[in-house]
């Protein structure tokens, strides 16, 4: 938890923000750019050209050594040993209880480098257990974060605006691998990640490099459209494309099962690992909620924490809901009682589900998610 | 970040327009500025009682929801059917077309009000 007394650290693109004369905003204890201009208009910027995004609050865990592939297959509830160097792979961190610490994505760097990408506001958690729990000699677990800056650049133009400026060959790169390469002259670990639903690179660079590569990157990009977009684009984007935000669909009281997300859960791995039994139990058990979509009928927002009432009742929670700028309504993630989801029919059938918003219920349909789906 | 001369403003933000009877009430473009994109706006429906100090409506933006204040007293006379169609008017034009509703008043002064200037220091100590 953060001293809400200590002052809110800097990224390496501070300089850049005030510059752009961003509204900046405190996040898990780091000063980050909230918006620049609109945030309406930097999400349908990414959605229809590109963005770019300074993510250098993200936390960047290195585990290294002969034992490091076997450590993390014991830590983490997915596979790392299974990924071939050059790719990545989303995952989480769970607590013995099947609880979840973090959800993270892993990068293989090579056959004894993997780099654990994780949430600001679980960095330390995440670094302590990766510690506790890589025990022996032949795997080492450092913090790194304060020697990388994050910039991500997303958006169907993402590839053509980066091409000309970098030495990797996009159009090898394939979804979720990551290579070293350059950008703009400077070194940076490119990989074809994101947390937006469009096409997009995130690129890894050192501290002093953060400043011209996004110098660089958004001259380039400008002409195509591109511009600088902050978190609250951030946040309504990753909710258009149904992706889980760490302290709303995810939690210590959350299975990865609860969240739709038991894929990630390698249950048929051989080794042995954190949460196992729990989550073995889990996946065999009747869902006690169900993680749905929602979309209000009327342009109230409903917003975390807010009741889903089925016939007036509650029957679940709002976990993220925000207005949707490429749908033009307001939508909801919500974790429903079982019987409310499956019996209140998608798309405006039965069932009457509303969102309580302040005191009115505000009638809602469920959708199939994610909201949006990028055009392929 | 503009503070017209010729309105007066609340502490809460808004500002208010009066015409003789007639009181035409916005929110302030520091208020548009630290709301962020508006996206619906909850204004009193003519006909409503409103009291200079209470809540009386919502203005919601992504990220968050304000109560809207009335300046003054009276009864809604009219509320901007342009911001329902887009409420980006607020956002664009706090002052002029993204005005919010008016309000008919008895024609008495109303108190509590301030003048350009001291919501100029207000905005700074916020």
């Amino acid at each position: 938890m953060t001293d809400p007394q200590s002052p809110l650290r800097p990224t390496p693109l501070a300089a850049v923000h005030e510059r752009l004369g961003a509204k900046l905003t405190g996040f898990a204890g780091w000063l980050m750019p909230l918006r620049y201009r609109s945030e309406t208009a930097e999400h349908q910027a990414v959605r229809t050209a590109a963005g770019i995004f300074d993510l250098s609050h993200m936390g960047e865990i290195m585990v290294t050594g002969p034992d490091a592939a076997a450590a993390l297959d014991y830590a983490l509830v997915g596979q790392p040993s299974a990924l071939a160097p050059g790719r990545a792979r989303y995952t989480m961190i769970c607590a013995p209880d099947g609880g979840i610490i973090d959800d993270l994505i892993v990068y293989r760097l090579a056959a004894d480098e993997f780099l654990v990408v994780a949430n600001a506001a679980n960095t330390a958690a995440v670094f302590a257990e990766l510690a506790e729990r890589a025990t022996g000699p032949n795997a080492d677990v450092t913090d790194r974060t304060a020697d990388y800056a994050l910039i991500a650049v997303q958006g169907p133009r993402a590839a053509r605006i980066l091409t000309p400026l970098t030495s990797a060959d996009l159009g090898e790169v394939r979804y979720y691998a990551s290579y070293p390469a350059t950008v703009a002259g400077h070194d940076v670990l490119l990989a074809r990640t994101g947390y937006t639903g469009e096409d997009g690179f995130e690129l890894f660079t050192r501290p002093d490099d953060a400043e011209p590569v996004w110098d660089a990157v958004a001259s380039a990009g400008a002409p195509d459209g591109l511009i600088p977009a902050g978190l609250a684009a951030r946040d309504t984007l990753r909710l258009e494309a149904a992706m889980p935000l760490y302290g709303n669909e995810l939690g210590p009281d959350v299975t990865p099962f609860d969240a739709g997300l038991g894929r990630v859960v390698k249950l048929g791995k051989p080794a042995d690992f954190v949460g196992r039994a729990a989550l073995a139990r889990r996946a065999e058990a009747a869902p006690e909620r169900v993680l749905v979509g929602l979309v209000g009928r009327s342009r109230r927002i409903p917003r975390h924490g807010y009741e889903v009432l089925r016939g007036g009742s509650p029957c679940g929670t709002v976990t993220s809901g925000a207005p949707s700028p490429t749908l033009g309504k307001p939508i909801a993630m919500a974790y429903l009682k079982p019987d409310a989801a499956s019996t209140a029919e998608p798309d405006g059938g039965g069932a009457g589900l509303a969102f309580n918003i302040r005191g009115s219920a505000e009638p809602a349909d469920l959708v199939q998610l994610p909201f949006y789906r990028r055009p392929t | 970040m503009t503070v017209p001369d010729d309105l007066r403003y609340t502490q809460e933000h808004e500002w208010v327009a009066i015409d003789g009877t007639s009181a035409t009430v916005g929110i302030t473009d520091h208020a548009q500025q630290a709301l962020g994109d508006v996206v619906f706006v909850s204004a009193p429906a003519p006909g409503t009682k409103v009291t200079a100090g209470e809540p009386c409506g919502e203005v919601e933006s992504t990220k968050s929801v304000s109560d809207l204040y009335s300046p003054v007293d009276g009864e809604v006379t009219e509320v901007n059917g342009e911001v329902d169609e887009n409420p980006g008017v607020v956002n664009a034009d706090p002052y002029g077309a993204g005005w919010l509703f008016k309000v008919a008043t008895s024609g008495g002064a109303p108190s509590g009000l301030l003048s350009a200037a001291d919501y100029t220091e207000l905005t700074k100590e916020t």
